[in-house]
């Protein structure tokens, strides 16, 4: 199943988008491998409060919205339009310009 | 895998930075001989969909989850320079828009997750296509190994920042075998996330895929 460039592209973020504006509300919420390493051997302790903890979209949800899965789900798809358009623009940035063509 | 700001020194984390920065700016330079037309769009497109799937915890042992790092999977996809930036991107926006990884310990966590992690599984990943037959499975084989061991290799990273810099006063052995451990266990879903998508990806568009083609374009006649 071959897919063109366009329709490999769109499909691809269009799952991406599920992913993170939908299936996201369903994920674990336990602590991660370092998070409970950390607290079983006790420095979680020493760990800081984020210095942007109080932003509008800490910890993946958007501050003043208190239905949940649509909180997690907002966050995730403004992730996936912040990365993209970072990582587009950069890697588009650091690419050599396309080679003048031989005629 | 993300580091909160805190639990390493400052000294430390800021050597981490220089590293971190030393080895975006190498990657910067191979992504540029490497990216093509094709393949730029693609190393955008796997930043978010590693932004994506890191948002998905999956719970690995009583009260423990673990997620995708994805370093490998990009590594597959388009290569180790442009895995490693596409980490970074990754990482970065995590930081500063969703508060998850600290600011100090940014330099930390690009350097275990896209720097160890990318180039541990891009050397696996090599050595078992030269002893596998030239084939998609193998290659869908080799990813899966790939993504397993750069989990565990990234802990390692951050035992030996704990090891240089820990703030608090814990045994180190401790540290090293708990993170070992858990992050074995973390291993196996990367790999099974990371085989998942490059088999789908070969299915839809092999010739896209950097580690299925740089191992086979130059005795392939194409048609």
């Amino acid at each position: 199943m071959k897919l063109s460039s366009k329709k490999f592209f769109a499909s691809s973020i269009i799952i991406s988008a599920i992913l993170a504006g939908g299936v996201s509300f369903y994920a674990s919420s336990s602590p991660d491998g370092l998070e409970k390493v950390a607290e079983d051997i006790g420095f979680i302790e020493t760990a800081k409060d984020h210095t942007l903890d109080d932003s509008t979209l800490a910890d993946y949800g958007v501050a003043g919205i208190d239905n949940e899965r649509l909180s997690v789900g907002l966050s995730g798809l403004i992730g996936v339009a912040a990365t993209g358009i970072v990582g587009y623009g950069l890697f588009m940035l650091i690419k050599r310009k396309p080679e003048t063509k031989n005629r | 895998m993300h580091i909160p700001d805190g639990f390493i020194d400052i000294p430390t984390s800021t050597a981490f930075v220089a590293a971190s920065a030393l080895a975006v700016g190498g990657a910067v330079k191979g992504a540029r001989n490497q990216l093509s037309d094709q393949s730029a769009p693609l190393a955008g497109l796997t930043a978010v969909f590693i932004f994506a799937v890191q948002m998905l915890n999956f719970p690995v042992a009583a009260g423990t989850s673990g997620h995708l790092i994805g370093a490998a999977l990009a590594m597959v996809l388009v290569g180790p320079y442009a895995a490693t930036l596409a980490l970074t991107v990754v990482l970065i926006v995590q930081a500063l828009l969703f508060a998850d990884g600290g600011l100090t310990a940014l330099g930390l966590s690009i350097f275990n997750m896209g720097v160890i992690s990318v180039w541990i599984s891009f050397f696996t990943f090599v050595l078992l296509k030269k002893l596998l037959p030239k084939t998609k499975t193998s290659t869908v084989a080799a990813s899966f190994f790939a993504a397993f061991i750069s989990v565990p290799a990234a802990a390692l990273g951050f035992v030996f920042q704990y090891a240089i810099g820990a703030t608090g006063t814990f045994s180190i052995s401790a540290v090293l075998s708990a993170m070992v451990g858990t992050h074995i266990l973390i291993g196996i879903g990367e790999g099974i996330i990371t085989a998942l998508t490059v088999s789908a990806v070969l299915a839809s568009r092999s010739d896209l895929v950097y580690g299925w083609e740089s191992k086979n374009t130059p005795l392939e006649i194409r048609s």
